[in-house]
């Protein structure tokens, strides 16, 4: 079968109209539609031209709220990777002719949701696995479960080492944060110091040992959308075609408990099926946009991608080359960790690969940003989605 | 009407696939599921086997003995019915029998300031109980 690589092009990228800790009460809806109409208002396009939607669940009530009747509608949810892998998906969808200009967004109020009643998630209800045999015990929410697959790292590998990698991603993350204008750290509400020292990370308070408040993301009110269309309709449109070069994804599991091995991601999959598809290989990144849920999902990433070994991101991260100047740019927007997360987060991979690619990003712009990788992780460590992005 | 001895912490509802597990962990007792075609015993239980896909499988009772295979100490609270009883210790042991499970370690000091003056990761533990009602008792583990 021919490759689909470069058989589609991200054409429009934008977030919804503002973000972070918002106090007016937004709804998941109003901040997806925002960034709908930003993202086809940066392509060019109009709503009449989207004829495919693809969002983590709920696409009925998107599209209805947005007027949008599609041909084509996915609404693959496997946690905040779903909006990596949809890339995927919109390629392939584009590909076999299935749709031309597809819409992808994400928008949840996280932060202002105690306005509107309910709380964090609890999984599944009492009688699901989860229900039954995880929450009863107190696996509620990402933190947890995180950080016991980070103590079993820490058991592997070395709890100094494992420390050290956190830290580096934790402090290396808030400078580029600290360039965003957009980056939640400058809200003070952040609880991020915005210029944040090793001492600050280790001083942080414990939300679950071994994770600190500061190797947690934020939960915050975003949306975002990203459009993507035929290789014909992008070249007449806005800005240069960001090709999609490659894609992979999977999942080795749904609960934390079931995880195969707390100390390596389904990446290791998703990675080199990506990079094959896009015939490149781990030098040749400009960017690398990796799901930052936590400092561990990281360092975890970027060993089950294969950037260095299994043990190794110690190494690998030491010196703050992540940072601002360093030889490996990474998570430039300040990632989940301090520039936004609303609960899921992968869709602000793309977005700021696209800027990047697009030459957007301001302070922060990678000089000559030409090849730039995505990959989320969502789910409990349970999903994955690679993507590899090119401008011409 | 069951009454609750932790008000707020949420229960299982058992299904046709886990009402005898349920019903062992109320006569203090645990049961895994094990597949008589691979062989592997596996947790949670379920019908068919996770890994070749047999409906040949059955209940064994574990020993209740097996080494901790990781943990955390929750300060935060992640629910309102841990509001009074943090910090504790979530965590995962692997059972003798070959399989893991999700419970909580009692019976350690739940220090996130120095975790491994009362807590190891692969040190044996035993099963003990948490009795969450009259009806419903959560398997924990305790040092061995």
């Amino acid at each position: 079968m021919a490759s689909i690589s470069r058989a589609a092009a991200i054409v429009g990228a934008a977030e919804s109209d503002e973000l972070g800790y918002l106090e007016n009460r937004k709804s998941d809806l109003q901040l997806s539609t925002e960034a709908a109409y930003n993202a086809l208002e940066d392509a060019g396009l109009r709503k009449s031209d989207v004829d495919a939607i693809f969002a983590g669940g709920n696409t009925l009530g998107l599209a209805e709220h947005m007027g949008i009747h599609p041909r084509f509608t996915d609404s693959t949810q496997v946690g905040g990777s779903s909006f990596v892998i949809h890339a995927g998906h919109a390629l392939a969808a584009i590909a076999a002719g299935y749709c031309e200009v597809a819409l992808i967004v994400h928008g949840n109020n996280g932060h202002s949701r105690r306005f509107f009643g309910g709380g964090a998630g609890e999984g599944g209800g009492p009688s699901s696995p989860g229900g039954q045999f995880e929450t009863p015990y107190g696996f509620i929410g990402a933190p947890i479960n995180y950080a016991m697959a980070c103590a079993r790292y820490m058991h592997e590998f070395g709890e100094e080492r494992c420390r050290e990698a956190m830290s580096e991603v934790a402090v290396a993350t808030r400078k580029w944060a600290a360039l965003n204008p957009r980056a939640l750290i400058h809200d003070p509400k952040a609880e991020i110091p915005l210029t944040m020292s090793f001492d600050d990370y280790h001083a942080s308070r414990w939300i679950c040992w071994p994770f600190h408040l500061l190797d947690c993301c934020l939960v915050t009110d975003a949306g975002g959308a990203y459009i993507v269309t035929t290789p014909e309709r992008a070249r007449d449109l806005k800005k240069p075609p960001i090709w999609i070069l490659g894609a992979g994804e999977g999942h080795d599991h749904g609960m934390i408990s079931q995880m195969p091995s707390l100390t390596s991601l389904i990446a290791r999959e998703t990675g080199p099926a990506a990079f094959k598809m896009a015939g490149v290989t781990h030098d040749d990144f400009d960017l690398a946009m990796i799901y930052d849920s936590f400092t561990y999902t990281v360092m975890l990433t970027l060993e089950s991608l294969g950037f260095c070994g299994r043990g190794e991101a110690a190494d690998f991260l030491r010196g703050q080359r992540t940072a601002p100047g360093g030889d490996f740019p990474m998570n430039t927007s300040g990632g989940g960790l301090s520039y936004t997360h609303p609960g899921a987060y992968g869709i602000f991979l793309i977005l700021e690969a696209a800027r990047q690619l697009w030459g957007e990003a301001g302070a922060r712009q990678v000089p000559d940003c030409r090849l730039v990788m995505c990959h989320g992780t969502g789910g409990s460590l349970s999903s994955g989605g690679t993507a590899i992005l090119a401008r011409d | 009407m069951t009454q609750q001895r932790t008000p707020g912490k949420p229960l299982p509802t058992p299904t046709s696939e886990t009402q005898f597990y349920w019903d062992k962990c109320h006569q203090h007792e645990l049961w895994v599921r094990r597949c008589k075609d691979c062989p592997v015993t596996y947790f949670y239980p379920r019908d068919m086997c996770p890994d070749c896909f047999s409906r040949n499988t059955e209940w064994i009772q574990s020993s209740g003995r097996g080494t901790l295979h990781t943990f955390g100490i929750v300060v935060r609270p992640p629910h309102r019915g841990w509001a009074e009883d943090v910090p504790f210790v979530v965590a995962m042991v692997d059972l003798e029998e070959g399989c893991r499970m999700p419970t909580n370690l009692v019976g350690v000091e739940a220090d996130p300031a120095d975790p491994a003056k009362t807590i190891r990761i692969g040190m044996s533990v035993e099963l003990a109980w948490d009795d969450r009602t009259d009806e419903v008792s959560l398997p924990v583990f305790r040092p061995a």
